[in-house]
């Protein structure tokens, strides 16, 4: 079974792209994640915002599974894709990855070109199993170069190492390499908190086009960029989820007395 | 107000005796270098010449050449070149890219430190009950290699090992997360990013291997050999051996002749260090991130 397959209609709510039921997280002793329940709305921009070490990210983390990497984490609950267990043991990790692309606080380009990092979702995935012609190549390169509004700029620079770009296109060129592999979910942890105020809003302009075609979860401790780039606003304290509603009404109008004292920055 | 106190300047004498006492340290570091190649070069030049390099010994070793010595070492580096760095290659690879962090792993690291206080003689010893005795390979170039490459395997796996970690986390996490294997990680970005470490690693291995002579005396050097070595189950000379041999075992043997030798070989490991510099500068003028 694979995550790539669409729920069983009927089944479940086919609005809700991610479903997180009774999730709790430990590493070793340390429980950072309580009882967490989610709906994020497919198509949506969802973002989490709380304190340093109140679980946004490790929230965010779970949901591709790449906590698991460290070795001492435990999980228990349900975090559903589409209907799908990701936590399901017969989940197969590169599936999920390919449906679930994560955009990193630090623009983190391979020393390649600009194309080759676009294609390497490709090479490593290869559709028909081999890997794509120059022709095919060069479509999809433009394809993913536009849907990121790159292509202007790099369009005769391609063999260009995507280490050498500014901190913006090189951003941009992490999310574009993400695209050609059809991901559904687009887990974002602070993408722009290494970048200065214009890269900033060139990323926020981006990651709100990308709206619709993609839903979309982003971490940010920017209370701003959550009111200016996000749909839907989970608030997070000590592991659990205090307040979760559409963005606009959270900043003005916060149910929670702890919500309202931190987007008021009275903490955090 | 700023002028200075006497305390001051005590302080600033204090502080230019240390300078110039650390300055004189490092500068003792170059003295045996330059004595040993200046000793080398005007005591061992002179016998140096065509002649000499590429002819055989002659009147009991006391003329002559050290040809089967020369190709003997070349030999012996380069089987020792083969066995020891698919093997160390594959280990630094697993024990950086795949191993987890535990027991059996640390074990392992253990081990390689350990490998790598081994005295020579002792190797040595182990080479000729191993490879000699045990697998019956006899006194030959494949026990005389096999030894080496036994004895230069932690030299190969930390260097490895250290340039594979000069690659950032960032592009592995990155890989990982479009779904990558740990193997396509491997091939595509992080081998690509430390070969030039490796390269520098086997190329110090080589430099290494090429003046040792506790392992090859017992596993397949020989005393005097006047012919080339026509295959791995041969014996050979060495040049190692050779040079201990002149000096210390026959009578009468001119006494540019050991310098000589003791030149070549140096020369040959001075070669091989420069060329493993060379190109660590070049791949890291290429390599940008």
């Amino acid at each position: 079974m694979s995550v790539a397959e669409p729920a069983t209609p009927g089944a479940v709510d086919a609005s809700a792209a991610i479903l997180v039921e009774k999730l709790n997280l430990w590493y070793g002793d340390f429980q950072a994640l309580l009882d967490v329940d989610l709906r994020v709305r497919a198509g949506a921009i969802t973002s989490l915002i709380g304190p340093s070490g109140c679980g946004k990210t490790t929230l965010l983390r779970s949901v591709n599974r790449i906590n698991e990497r460290l070795g001492y984490v435990r999980t228990t609950g349900s975090i559903r894709l589409w209907g799908l267990d990701v936590l399901d043991p017969s989940v197969e990790i590169a599936q999920l990855r390919k449906q679930v692309g994560m955009v990193f606080q630090r623009p983190n380009p391979l020393p390649l070109s600009v194309r080759d990092n676009v294609l390497f979702g490709t090479r490593v995935h290869l559709p028909d199993g081999r890997p794509p012609n120059r022709v095919e190549g060069d479509r999809i390169v433009e394809e993913a170069l536009r849907q990121v509004l790159l292509w202007d700029e790099l369009k005769d620079s391609l063999d260009r190492r995507g280490t050498e770009l500014s901190l913006e296109q090189q951003q941009k060129l992490c999310i574009a390499r993400l695209l050609p592999v059809k991901p559904r979910l687009l887990l974002m942890d602070e993408p722009c908190s290494a970048l200065d105020p214009a890269g900033t809003e060139a990323v926020e302009e981006l990651i709100w086009k990308l709206r619709g075609d993609y839903t979309i979860l982003i971490v940010t401790h920017n209370m701003a960029q959550a009111r200016r780039a996000s749909e839907e606003c989970v608030f997070m304290l000590l592991g659990e989820i205090i307040e979760h509603s559409d963005t606009a009404s959270m900043f003005l109008n916060p149910a929670n007395s702890q919500t309202a004292a931190y987007i008021e920055g009275r903490y955090g | 107000m700023f002028e200075a106190t006497a305390q001051n300047r005590r302080n600033l004498k204090v502080e230019g005796l240390f300078r110039l006492l650390f300055l004189w340290m490092t500068c003792m570091l170059i003295l045996p270098v330059a004595l040993i190649l200046g000793v080398l070069i005007v005591r061992g030049g002179p016998a140096i010449s065509w002649e000499f390099l590429f002819t055989q010994p002659l009147n009991n070793m006391t003329a002559g050449g050290i040809l089967p010595a020369l190709v003997g070492t070349v030999w012996l580096v380069v089987v020792a070149l083969i066995a020891s760095v698919p093997v160390g290659v594959a280990a630094a690879l697993y024990l950086s890219e795949y191993a987890p962090d535990n027991r059996l792993t640390r074990a392992i690291n253990l081990a390689i430190i350990n490998l790598a206080g081994v005295p020579s003689i002792v190797h040595a010893l182990f080479g000729l009950g191993a490879f000699v005795i045990f697998f019956r390979f006899g006194t030959s170039i494949l026990a005389a290699s096999l030894t080496l490459a036994v004895m230069t395997l932690p030299v190969v796996i930390v260097a490895t090992r250290e340039s594979l970690q000069t690659v950032p986390l960032a592009f592995r996490e990155a890989c990982w997360n479009m779904g990558a294997t740990r193997w396509q990680t491997i091939r595509k970005i992080v081998l690509p990013n430390s070969i030039s470490g490796i390269l520098t690693g086997v190329i110090l291995e080589v430099s290494r291997t090429s003046g040792e002579t506790a392992p090859i005396m017992f596993t397949g050097a020989a005393f005097f050999l006047p012919f080339l070595p026509q295959g791995v189950l041969d014996q050979t000379m060495a040049m190692s051996l050779h040079l201990f041999v002149i000096s210390t075992q026959v009578p009468d043997v001119p006494e540019h002749m050991p310098f000589g030798v003791a030149l070549v070989l140096i020369s040959m490991v001075l070669a091989m260090n420069g060329i493993s510099i060379a190109f660590r500068v070049y791949l890291r003028g290429r390599k940008k991130w």
